[in-house]
């Protein structure tokens, strides 16, 4: 905050009503009526609802589908954030390293940034197409049947790959635009004392570029969790028979296709709760070990 | 003193063409016919039928979803993308003016109350925001499409982490010279706002024109379409369908693809600025 500020009686609260109306009436109201809802069956016909405690908590929580569900969640969380940053980080350090063509290399890796997530699945659709799907032909050679849409592993696959091209632009752009505050000074004194490139990278530049990992650790795993809906929609078209989905994607299964509001509405918040802890975690731990320059 | 290596070459080059020729790919194919695409695949050749596809997918009724248009899907993602970065750049370079500049009583619990909405993105209460529209009436209107989007505060806190860089000595010297807050505002910060306030535009704009999940929800009728929603449509079609329109899917892809990525290309450096300034 500034050491000087103006007084005024009314300004602030002025200047901040649009925001708090929006918040209030988009963001809390909905959030209440989602823990309100998690406590109640609703009739499927309309006609008011009963009070069931905890049981579409316990439904939700103790049901085996919604294990394995979970448990894929985190798979993929894990896969998708590891694999856009690592090549992120790489492209982003070889971006840096080169003279020649910088400038190109950037504007071409940065370019994807903006395709929608739905968008970028379409495309990851033909590309694993049964039809004319290069990747499935490629897949052929090597003997490996894959069949998007239907085989519960290779439609995985399809959705990890797809994610991560969508974001690896996005981790590009902030690890190019970290190393790039790596002052010269610290390069010159790192190259004189060791000869090591990977261990010049590993022992001085990781750690200057820390907290721009740690944030983007925290982006990319709000992006896996809830942005890849787009991807996943588009992959397996409301059929979610056989596919993987994530969590989220089965809060908006149940609430719009299973008109099962109750449970989804506790789904909701079991992933409020857990997004909460995720934050939480990562700022007690992780930025613990992290050094900010 | 660093020698740029061959493998240094290499591995960019790689990975740009991973990131790229799938795009590429996209705009090839969908200018052959679908029977073609279904007969040879996806390919890197160009084809002849550029202007058959796409007057199609952008004039013609019920090309996919039976009332409307690819041009008036383009239009509603237009207003989609422009409203959205419109309304989020007003609310929120507000709501920071105020966090940042005043001292008033509740400025920390508005502070904690705006910075909760990013912890739980709209994918997560879904339902019941869908249920608040439903009650005050806003599905299928540009208004309901809009403004609950705006419920976040990223803007905000972009706009916060600005102002915070601003130097001190201007609002002293503002003071001393007698400007009042509305004032030192118009006349100070939002000239000086100005690259900040592009940068944020076109992230936001990209944003909006990308929406997927809401728009999807909140609009049944189809004049208020946007290409995302499209998308979603075409892909229900194809179900059962012999010999799938790959190329207008394609065209359609196009289509949602260009305008947000011409726009990061074109103001390259405003948005990476805006992106990069506003983790510190």
């Amino acid at each position: 905050m500034k050491r000087v500020q103006f007084n005024s009686p009314y300004l602030p609260y002025l200047f901040l009503a649009p925001q708090l109306l929006v918040i209030f009436v988009f963001f809390y109201w909905p959030s209440m009526q989602a823990i309100q809802s998690s406590f109640y069956i609703e009739d499927p016909f309309g006609f008011g609802s009963t009070f069931v405690g905890f049981s579409n908590y316990s439904d939700s929580l103790f049901n085996p589908e919604y294990y394995l569900i979970a448990k894929f969640t985190g798979i993929f969380t894990a896969l998708v954030t590891f694999f856009s940053l690592a090549i992120g980080l790489l492209l982003a350090v070889k971006a840096d390293a080169v003279i020649r063509g910088s400038a190109t290399y950037k504007t071409l890796l940065i370019s994807v940034y903006a395709i929608a997530p739905p968008v970028a699945g379409l495309i990851g659709m033909m590309f694993f197409d049964q039809h004319i799907g290069p990747f499935v032909k490629l897949a052929a050679v090597f003997g490996w049947n894959m069949q998007v849409g239907i085989n519960y592993f290779d439609t995985a696959f399809a959705m990890v790959v797809v994610s991560v091209w969508k974001q690896i632009p996005y981790n590009f752009i902030f690890f190019l635009s970290g190393l790039q505050g790596v002052p010269v000074s610290v390069r010159e004194a790192a190259y004189i004392d060791c000869r090591s490139g990977i261990r010049r990278f590993w022992t001085v530049i990781m750690p200057l570029l820390a907290p721009t990992a740690f944030f983007l650790l925290i982006i990319n795993v709000t992006y896996a969790l809830f942005d890849t809906f787009g991807v996943i929609d588009v992959m397996v078209k409301d059929k979610a028979a056989n596919n993987p989905i994530t969590l989220v994607y089965k809060v908006y299964m149940d609430g719009f296709r299973g008109n099962d509001i109750g449970g989804s509405s506790a789904q909701s918040v079991i992933l409020m709760i857990v997004v909460f802890a995720i934050t939480i975690i990562q700022f007690r731990f992780i930025e613990r070990r992290v050094h900010y320059t | 003193m660093y020698r740029t290596k061959f493998a240094d070459h290499l591995v960019l080059i790689i990975g740009a063409l991973f990131l790229i020729v799938p795009v590429i790919v996209a705009f090839m194919t969908s200018m052959h016919t679908a029977a073609e695409i279904h007969r040879t695949g996806l390919t890197l050749m160009p084809g002849d039928h550029f202007a058959e596809t796409y007057t199609k997918v952008l004039t013609q009724q019920g090309g996919f979803t039976g009332q409307i248009t690819g041009a008036r899907m383009v239009l509603n993602s237009l207003i989609l993308g422009l409203g959205f970065a419109t309304g989020k750049i007003i609310l929120s370079m507000l709501a920071a003016y105020a966090i940042v500049y005043f001292r008033f009583r509740f400025a920390t619990l508005a502070f904690w109350i705006i910075f909760t909405t990013l912890l739980l993105p709209l994918e997560v209460r879904i339902m019941p925001s869908y249920e608040v529209m439903t009650k005050l009436h806003l599905t299928n209107t540009y208004t309901g499409l809009i403004v609950p989007l705006l419920a976040s505060a990223t803007g905000t806190f972009y706009f916060r982490q600005f102002f915070k860089s601003v130097p001190e000595e201007l609002l002293e010297a503002a003071r001393i010279d007698g400007a009042g807050p509305i004032k030192f505002f118009i006349d100070i910060l939002v000239p000086l706002s100005k690259t900040m306030i592009a940068a944020i535009f076109i992230i936001m704009f990209v944003y909006g024109w990308n929406q997927y999940l809401w728009p999807m929800l909140m609009t049944t009728d189809e004049s208020f379409f946007t290409l995302m929603r499209g998308i979603k449509q075409i892909l229900q079609v194809w179900v059962g369908s012999q010999i799938p329109d790959y190329n207008e899917a394609f065209a359609l892809a196009v289509l949602a693809i260009l305008p947000p990525v011409l726009i990061v290309v074109v103001f390259q450096s405003w948005f990476i600025k805006g992106l990069t300034e506003s983790d510190k």
